[in-house]
């Protein structure tokens, strides 16, 4: 890798041994005074990072790693403390440096650059400002700082690097504050740079150019990065070396391809089998695996293609069922048969009026001309970066916005012309589940009453036939009765987006809305709740709409694709199709943009 | 930013007829003759009584009487009190009073209210801290007459630091307690403000941010917690400057200030409606553009804020 190309010339020390290790974690333990009394964050963490290498720790939420780096810089959180365990940069042991040495250190020694570009920045300083007090704090600024300034921003990739720096963070998009974001972290030649998730919060094809970026630009300097990130397609593809943080220990550490290929702990198999950028197939549910199997032993031909039909029968079987079980509702008008569209969106349009200066408005498409079809049982994805329209899709689809032209109509009835009594039932049939499994469960109803709710509302059963029901719907998101009591704010987050999906599921709709259901979530439960929801739809019979900005779940559960950019529908074709022969240069561009992709195959 | 400012003077057109309106009949629908009130109550001769009236047009309908008022408005002409002095002079004389104390206690309320706030919030958890919440607990549970006869009893009588009531000119120095008493409470509530605000913004990204670049410690108070921290409680100190230049009924009449509020309390006794539509005209006035100057600071202090 181009990373192990010394550049001599640049600031590497030359007297040191270019063999002593730049950064080096001996057993680190890490403390959080709580008020349920301490908690060890991070136990027995161990770690070497060599002069210009980059090493990638990766973990999910809450396994310490962002903890473990940020220490090495003396950024813990007011209630943590190292409490055990060594850190040594560059020889001297920071372990318990005084704050006057941490500071000398920070930003010409140690830089970083933080997750989240848009809470980054301070919203009301110059992004300038913000770049010279780096090089000031470390006696480089000199006569000519505003050049030095305009220099270091387009090094990170800024265009009109001298105009950019008189503006505000508000006035750049999330991918130009991260590059804003780097300079800063780079401005002072750092020898090691902490990336902390530098692209998690970013658009796919925006989190390439910049990882791709930060690469040249380290390599370039010879700069030492410890890439902290919950993605292990990237880190594999990103680093050397990977040190993989499971609840606060490093379970399993080496060469990046080597733990790929063969992970030895049994949290880094579970990890390297559900990473979803690395996953090349859509999920088969047990019975569809059986089936598989059944045909396969049968020696069939187009093995594939048998197991989908098998499916789709399934699927038909249980959404006549499902039918049967309806009294209210709109009743459909053609029979349920392969191929029978649930969902039909044409021509659908969205125009919002923008306020601009001096009272005028100006006209902005969301959604322009957009036309898809969803069949019955099936699962039709739309992909786009944020700003393509498809959340706005999901909203009229769910008739909480009314389309400015065309229309959608579920099951023949044109949905945006639904009114009163009729809007009612349609409601009851379409359901969502959201994003932020945090903000869509209201915190001051327990699990109970939250899945109750659409019941009641809807005058299904009595009270005792309503718990009856709740317990059913536990039990199908796999969490147990005892649930009903508790509160949103006990869960995690995945066993909330669960209590979302039963939510969902108490009225038995036929189409469930998911914008952006599992991109909260980390990637082993992210893979638990994809696969709940493909048994859940084999069970059921149920047709997902999936709003996702993620290819790699796309491939996971996702039958057909719609692919949006800035409004407007630019390809659509069957998962395969897309993800083998995509037709459009944006379409190729996101899909080279998951990370890890190439990596296994 | 100009267009909003207009927009916002234009706003004070039905802003000012509707409070004078609504003053206006408030006091007209007040129980009491004001009239037998200005002869203290004892009986009058048909016809003075017929020709005080008639000057103060009592003896027309409302609409009428309110009409007259707005005529006379236009031709800058206020009325006059019932003792027969000028409303515009009487105000002219009472409000630098009233804008003098305001002043002062704006600025004691922001000075040491910013200061102990940040430390508090710095601190927090520390005995600076629980010292100062508990102190301003205490300033906004104890009604503001309270506060004043105390402070005057014991600053003001015992110890003879300062004179207990003020002298009619009302000097700067004589004001100093009377200005006190009055940004008490508001003092207690830009504390916990800034406290609130200041601790917040210290676990903000930036700030770690900040951190991470390698600025002191100092800086990264200053720079980035401070700026950002005194964005609601300049809204906050806005809002209270157009209250404190309302005049303070209950404090002024405690030092026996000749500001506004005592001007106020005594016309509203009297029933004087040109003195009391005029005042609070003027006070409407005084608070909106207040509120707009915060507005416009607000523009001034975070730029993400852009009025068109």
């Amino acid at each position: 890798m181009s990373l192990n190309e010394r550049n001599t010339s640049m600031n590497a020390a030359a007297s040191r041994d270019a063999d002593a290790p730049l950064l080096e974690i001996k057993n680190l333990a890490i403390t959080f005074d709580t008020q349920g009394g301490p908690v060890n964050a991070v136990r027995n963490a161990h770690l070497t990072v060599m002069p210009g290498e980059t090493v990638a720790i990766v973990g999910e939420s809450g396994s310490g790693k962002s903890t473990t780096a940020l220490a090495a810089i003396g950024l813990l959180p007011s209630n943590g403390r190292v409490s055990g365990g060594q850190i040594i940069f560059d020889g001297e042991d920071i372990t318990h440096a005084s704050e006057k040495r941490i500071i000398e250190l920070r930003g010409n020694s140690i830089g970083m650059v933080p997750q989240d570009p848009m809470s980054n920045l301070n919203p009301v300083w110059k992004i300038g400002f913000q770049v010279k007090e780096t090089l000031k704090a470390n006696g480089l600024a000199g006569s000519n700082a505003n050049e030095r300034v305009a220099e270091v921003l387009s090094e990170a990739g800024l265009p009109d690097a001298a105009v950019r720096a008189k503006q505000f963070p508000h006035e750049f998009s999330g991918g130009m504050r991260q590059r804003a974001l780097i300079a800063i972290g780079l401005a002072c030649r750092p020898r090691l740079l902490i990336a902390d998730e530098p692209t998690s919060a970013l658009d796919v094809t925006v989190q390439g150019q910049i990882l791709d970026h930060l690469d040249r630009m380290t390599t370039e300097l010879n700069t030492a990065v410890l890439l902290i990130t919950h993605d292990l397609g990237l880190a594999a593809e990103r680093a050397e070396k990977l040190v993989v943080m499971y609840k606060g220990q490093v379970v399993e550490s080496g060469p990046a391809l080597e733990i790929l290929r063969n992970p030895q702990h049994p949290y880094t198999q579970r990890l390297v089998n559900s990473a979803p950028s690395l996953a090349s197939k859509r999920l088969q549910s047990g019975k569809a695996k059986e089936a598989l199997a059944a045909a396969a032993a049968a020696g069939t031909v187009e093995v594939t293609d048998q197991a989908d039909v098998l499916k789709v029968e399934k699927v038909e079987q249980a959404a006549h069922a499902e039918k049967a079980a309806h009294t209210g509702g709109i009743k459909s008008h053609t029979p349920a048969g392969r191929g029978d569209t649930i969902l039909e969106i044409k021509n659908l349009t969205k125009v919002f009026k923008l306020r601009g200066a001096l009272g005028k408005s100006t006209d902005f498409k969301a959604v322009d001309d957009v036309s898809i079809n969803v069949k019955r049982g099936t699962t039709m994805a739309i992909v786009g970066e944020s700003g393509s329209g498809k959340s706005t899709v999901a909203q009229m689809a769910l008739s909480l916005l009314a389309p400015t032209e065309g229309s959608i109509s579920f099951d023949g009835v044109d949905v945006t012309s639904l009114k009163g009594k009729a809007l009612f039932n349609f409601r009851r049939r379409v359901q969502p589940i959201f994003q932020d499994p945090y903000g869509s469960l209201d915190p001051m109803f327990n699990i109970y009453r939250t899945i109750e709710e659409p019941l009641k509302i809807h005058k299904i059963g009595d009270a005792k036939s309503r718990e009856k029901k709740v317990r059913e719907l536990l039990d199908q998101v796999s969490m147990p009765a005892s649930t009903m009591q508790r509160f949103p704010n006990e869960l995690s987050g995945g066993q909330r987006q669960r209590i979302a999906i039963a939510r969902a599921l108490a009225l038995n709709p036929d189409v469930i809305i998911c914008d952006e259901a599992v991109s909260a979530l980390d990637v082993l439960v992210q893979a638990q709740v994809l696969n709940l929801l493909n048994e859940l739809q084999e069970e059921l019979g149920l047709t997902y709409l999936f709003i996702t900005h993620d290819l790699a779940v796309v491939r996971q559960i996702a039958d057909d694709v719609s692919v949006m950019q800035k409004g407007r529908l630019v390809e659509q074709a069957t998962t395969d199709e897309v993800f083998n022969n995509p037709q459009q240069r944006y379409t190729q561009d996101l899909l080279s943009a998951i990370p890890g992709a190439s990596l296994l195959v | 930013m100009v267009m909003f400012t207009l927009r916002r003077f234009l706003q004070l057109i039905p802003v000012f007829f509707g409070a004078t309106l609504l003053v206006y009949f408030l006091v007209f629908a007040t129980p009491g003759d004001p009239i037998a009130a200005l002869s203290g109550g004892k009986p009058m001769a048909p016809a003075v009584e017929a020709a005080l009236r008639a000057q103060y047009n009592l003896d027309q309908p409302f609409w009428i009487q309110y009409g007259l008022y707005l005529k006379n408005l236009v031709t800058m002409n206020l009325g006059q009190t019932f003792s027969g002095q000028e409303v515009a002079a009487v105000i002219a004389r009472a409000y630098p009073v009233t804008a003098r104390l305001a002043i002062m206690a704006l600025v004691f309320e922001a000075f040491f209210g910013v200061l102990f706030g940040v430390i508090a919030g710095l601190r927090k958890g520390k005995l600076f801290d629980s010292t100062v919440l508990v102190a301003s607990l205490l300033v906004i549970a104890v009604p503001t007459f309270v506060l004043g006869f105390v402070l005057q009893l014991v600053v003001g009588v015992q110890l003879g630091w300062a004179k207990p009531t003020v002298s009619g000119s009302a000097p700067w120095n004589e004001l100093i307690l009377p200005a006190v008493v009055l940004g008490l409470v508001s003092l207690a509530y830009v504390i916990r403000l800034t406290r609130a605000s200041i601790s917040e913004n210290m676990n903000a990204d930036y700030v770690r941010t900040a951190t991470a670049k390698g600025l002191s410690r100092r800086r990264v108070v200053v720079v980035h917690i401070l700026r950002n921290s005194l964005i609601p409680v300049v809204t906050f100190l806005g809002a209270d400057l157009g209250s404190l230049m309302g005049g303070a009924i209950v404090t002024e009449g405690i030092f026996n200030v000749p500001g506004i509020g005592n001007l106020l309390y005594k016309a509203i006794l009297k029933g004087e409606s040109a003195t009391v539509v005029a005042v609070v005209g003027i006070l409407v006035i005084v608070f909106v553009v207040a509120n707009l100057v915060v507005d416009l600071l607000y523009a001034v202090l975070d730029p993400r804020i852009r009025y068109v």
